[in-house]
């Protein structure tokens, strides 16, 4: 519709905006939202829309981005949901937030997370829980609950989410929306508050796969401030997926045994169930596959991650920025206070936790462990490769939770991240798409995960499910 | 009893390159507090470490002038510790990968005299690893402040093993590694500004024994003779405490190089676990056959080796290669000086003390200098040939130091030449033969020294700037015609 100019970018920001307004005190998705700065920014897009001239613009132009707020934005707060740094402004951009607005994008608000990123629900937010626009007694899931919640309830276009473990695609899943993970090193973490450096990625949140491809095409490449991001050459996903649609090729997708067993509700398994004879009825051959480490990936994962945020968490000090206790009396009580004091009891946990694991005389058994059972569950899923292109499985054992409901029992709300952590470990590209609602009328999502670097591929084997389904055109009742 | 010292050192040496281990942000000395920063400096939210290959191309020529063997792959790792100076709380550096490993230091001990070479030995490293360096604190009353100007400068951390004896040894070590360092343009070694650091692992042990006694960890030695002194007066310490029956803690001590003493900073019971792990923000680097091909080629020569060609491709004295070798600049000016006046010794005696006079004086460095090689060897040549007088020359060369002109230019312009017009001294001497036909009997009847009588006229004429050497020849000349 901006292209054709038959709404202009101004008019569509005053929309989102009023959009906002309007559900954000039930939804609770935004940390925060500079309104005159979002209306600027789409007024200097209109401007070069018209400078630009009929298809003169790429397909983000004056399209409102909402960023997880964990991702910098020149002059935006940057607070990670925590009070440590809640009055912290970044000065600088992401590189994805650089290539958004190169591509003409819109940085709109900063969204509520799980604090650090750390949990499946955003409870974990010092500031705020956000509610799942389909049922606001029911978390959005986490810790990108802001950027589903907001695409959802039409908050924001598209937004950017991270995910460690899972911190897409779950609470994707939980709002019926698209939400994917590139594969490790596809996109720049510079300007990504880190949580756990080997295992984030950004990722989009969109109502479908198409729009989701198109942010990815923005944000993705090598990035010389990133020596994790590959030097790969970014494809023009949406031509390939077009391509791979027409071509009409028959995909081989695997079905992992370990991922249907226990603990999975039983209306999220028929709906992955009937997803899977979707595929079959599209003319593609399912098979089972086994990935049989699969039952220590959690605790890999929970090895790993906190170690790797227990180091990443330490310059959050009180010293140069952000929270600093008014109790101080010298530097170690600035380090004690301020982080006593600034961070939430989650945060503290798996600090505490990776603090352990790296200890002399533990790392060996704990971390150089955990990093070998990393490289068998890589190997796990490049093994089930050889006779698939992708692995299909729920993106989540239950739909939607109540807010509360897992808040004391950190361990259930760790086994939440059990389908989506074994794609972070093993650097995989991961999706969630739309497959259906329970009775009740909450969302279940559909993870599709796909090879190496071949997001266009999996781009469109998730495609070629939601072409059949209308899952999509569902709103949430608000 | 008697005990001999068991020294190790660890010696921080920050790398010449231009921008800092792990950001573009510059590397420099003495500016206004904090403006050598940018987000990645001060661990600002959501930053990300990308090394800086040229101060890996810097510790791997290191690696190569010290005999290192280098290590394929560079791995970095976090050493994970709570300071204000440190931004991040972890520093990268690299564990138990480090980049060079094994290698030496050529060291002299000092000789029975100044102007006597002393024993050489070589000195075996463990290894040669690279890190970013921290900030500073500044502390006023009540506050302290955070300077990060320094902050993510490369640094590399040399370990010795422990087979320094003396106070004197290490000193010696110190010495040569700085050399080397300078030589190589690895580091300027400046221990004023932090360039290089030291601190020293020392313990005592009957002499004759084979096991280690308990060691002490002795720091903030921030200048090569505090390095000497610190050791020396630990290893004093120590073999006082043992004589009164006492036993040595395991500890850290800061030395004082005002007052010469040295305090406990902590026990070994406060040790630091610092939690390495690899960085996961940094790939492990490929160092390849040919990379280091290229960095071997680019490797100059050592300065033990050169002052060894020097002794016997120019013949110098001792004394002449000690001045001019630490200094690579000062003797490639030597090597050249020599090379064209082909009197490598008078060459040498106008560089270490003309040159570097006034080069004191003026506070210039060797590039400054106006003064050339060719400079030098023409001066030398001057004098050779006799155009000149030694008295005359130093002139000359306040001369040319000041102005850059040639030293035949000098002569001219300043009518220094010592009877440079041969016409007019055989006329002179003429003369004072004419007038003195006494003395002109006296010689011709055998009383050499009777041609005496005729050098007062001559010099005088002269007006003392004629060669003594080329007046007696020119005498004898007309004499005997």
């Amino acid at each position: 519709m901006l292209g054709r100019g038959e709404v202009s970018s101004v008019e569509l920001m005053a929309a989102v905006i009023a959009r906002t307004k309007e559900v954000d005190a039930r939804v609770r998705a935004f940390n925060s939202f500079d309104e005159a700065g979002a209306l600027a920014q789409a007024r200097a897009s209109d401007e070069r829309r018209a400078k630009a001239g009929p298809g003169g613009c790429g397909p983000l132009e004056g399209i409102p981005v909402g960023f997880k707020d964990v991702i910098s934005v020149a002059g935006q707060p940057l607070t990670a949901s925590s009070r440590m740094l809640a009055n912290f402004v970044s000065p600088y951009d992401a590189t994805v937030t650089a290539k958004l607005k190169a591509a003409g994008a819109i940085c709109w608000g900063r969204l509520n997370l799980d604090e650090f990123a750390m949990g499946s629900s955003t409870e974990n937010s010092a500031f705020q829980t956000t509610c799942n626009p389909w049922d606001l007694a029911r978390v959005p899931g986490g810790s990108s609950g802001g950027s589903a919640a907001a695409v959802a309830a039409g908050e924001a276009v598209v937004s950017l989410g991270s995910d460690t473990g899972g911190s897409i695609r779950q609470p994707a899943a939980l709002c019926s929306v698209v939400g994917m993970k590139p594969s490790y090193g596809r996109v720049s973490r510079y300007g990504l508050i880190a949580f756990a450096s080997s295992l984030d990625q950004i990722g989009p949140f969109a109502r479908t796969t198409q729009d989701a491809a198109t942010v990815l095409a923005a944000i993705a490449g090598h990035d010389p401030r990133d020596s994790t991001s590959v030097r790969l050459d970014v494809p023009d996903y949406n031509r390939g997926i077009a391509e791979l649609a027409r071509s009409g090729r028959k995909w081989r997708l695997g079905i992992p045994r370990e991922y249907f067993g226990e603990g999975l509700d039983p209306e999220v398994g028929a709906a992955v169930q009937a997803a899977i004879d979707e595929y079959r009825a599209l003319g593609c051959e399912v098979r089972e596959v086994s990935l049989p480490h699969t039952k220590y990936a959690v605790g890999a994962y929970y090895i790993i991650a906190t170690a790797e945020c227990s180091s990443n968490l330490a310059r959050y000090d009180g010293v140069r920025y952000g929270h600093r206790s008014r109790d101080a009396r010298d530097a170690l009580d600035i380090y004690f206070k301020s982080r006593a004091e600034g961070f939430g009891a989650e945060v503290k946990r798996r600090i505490i936790l990776g603090t352990y694991v790296l200890s002399s005389g533990y790392y060996d058994a704990y971390y150089l462990r955990a990093q070998k059972v990393r490289t068998l569950i890589r190997r796990d899923f490049l093994e089930a490769y050889r006779d698939v292109d992708a692995i299909v499985t729920p993106t989540s054992p239950t739909p939607a939770f109540l807010r509360g409901d897992k808040t004391s029992n950190p361990l259930a709300m760790y086994l939440n991240d059990i389908y989506t952590i074994g794609v972070n470990l093993a650097g995989l590209p991961g999706i969630s798409i739309p497959c259906g609602f329970t009775r009740s009328g909450l969302p279940i999502g559909l993870q599709v995960i796909g090879q190496p670097f071949k997001e266009t591929e999996l781009l469109a084997i998730a495609g070629a499910y939601e072409g059949r389904t209308d899952w999509r055109s569902r709103r949430p009742d608000l | 009893m008697n005990y001999e010292a068991v020294i190790g050192l660890e010696v921080h040496v920050q790398l010449k390159t231009r921008s800092k281990m792990f950001t573009r942000a510059a590397v420099g000395y003495g500016l206004p507090e904090n403006t050598l920063t940018d987000p990645v400096v001060l661990a600002l939210p959501g930053t990300l470490p990308v090394m800086n290959k040229a101060a890996l191309d810097k510790i791997i020529q290191a690696g190569l002038l010290l005999g290192c063997e280098i290590a394929t792959v560079c791995k970095w790792d976090r050493k994970n510790y709570f300071y204000p100076d440190s931004p991040k709380n972890y520093q990268i550096s690299q564990y138990d990968q480090p980049i060079c490993r094994g290698g030496r230091v050529e060291i002299e001990l000092p000789g029975a005299a100044r102007n006597i070479m002393g024993e050489h030995k070589h000195i075996a490293l463990t290894r040669i690893h690279l890190e970013e360096d921290v900030g500073k604190l500044n502390h006023g009353e009540g506050e302290s402040l955070v300077d990060f100007n320094r902050a993510g400068t490369p640094l590399m951390e040399i370990v010795s093993e422990p087979v320094l004896r003396s106070a004197d040894e290490a000193f010696a070590y110190l010495t040569a590694l700085k050399t080397i360092m300078i030589y190589g343009g690895i580091s300027d070694c400046d221990m004023e500004k932090g360039q290089l650091r030291c601190d020293a692992n020392i313990s005592i042990r009957p002499v004759g024994a084979t096991t280690l006694g308990t060691k002490v960890e002795l720091k903030n030695l921030n200048s090569i003779s505090f390095v000497r002194d610190g050791i020396a007066q630990e290893i004093r310490r120590q073999t006082a405490v043992v004589a009164a029956g006492g036993t040595i803690a395991q500890e850290t001590r800061d030395y004082d190089g005002q007052t010469g003493a040295s305090k406990s900073l902590r026990s070994k019971e406060m040790a630091h676990d610092y939690r390495y792990f690899p960085d996961p923000d940094l790939m492990p680097v490929e160092v390849g056959e040919a990379w280091k091909a290229a960095l071997r080629a680019e490797c100059p020569e050592l300065p033990f080796d050169k002052q060894r060609r020097m002794l016997e491709e120019y013949g110098v004295p001792y004394t002449l290669t000690s001045v001019l070798v630490p200094d690579r600049e000062l003797s490639d000016f030597f090597e050249e000086a020599a090379r064209l006046s082909g009197r490598p010794q008078a060459a040498g005696n106008w560089i270490v003390n003309d040159l570097l006079r006034e080069l004191g004086s003026a506070k210039m460095a060797l590039a400054e200098s106006k003064v050339r090689p060719a400079h030098v060897a023409g001066l030398v040549r001057l004098v050779e040939e006799g155009v000149i007088l030694s008295n005359a020359a130093k002139e000359v060369f306040i001369e040319m130091f000041q102005s850059g002109d040639a030293p035949a230019a000098v002569v001219a312009r300043r009518g220094l030449g010592a009877g440079t017009n041969p016409d007019e001294l055989e006329r002179w001497c003429a003369e004072a033969i004419a007038a003195n036909p006494k003395s002109v009997a006296d010689f011709k009847g055998g009383k050499d020294s009777a041609i005496n009588a005729f050098k007062g006229p001559v010099m005088r004429a002269a007006k003392g700037k004629a060669d003594p050497k080329r007046v007696d020849e020119t005498l004898r000349r007309l004499l005997s015609s």
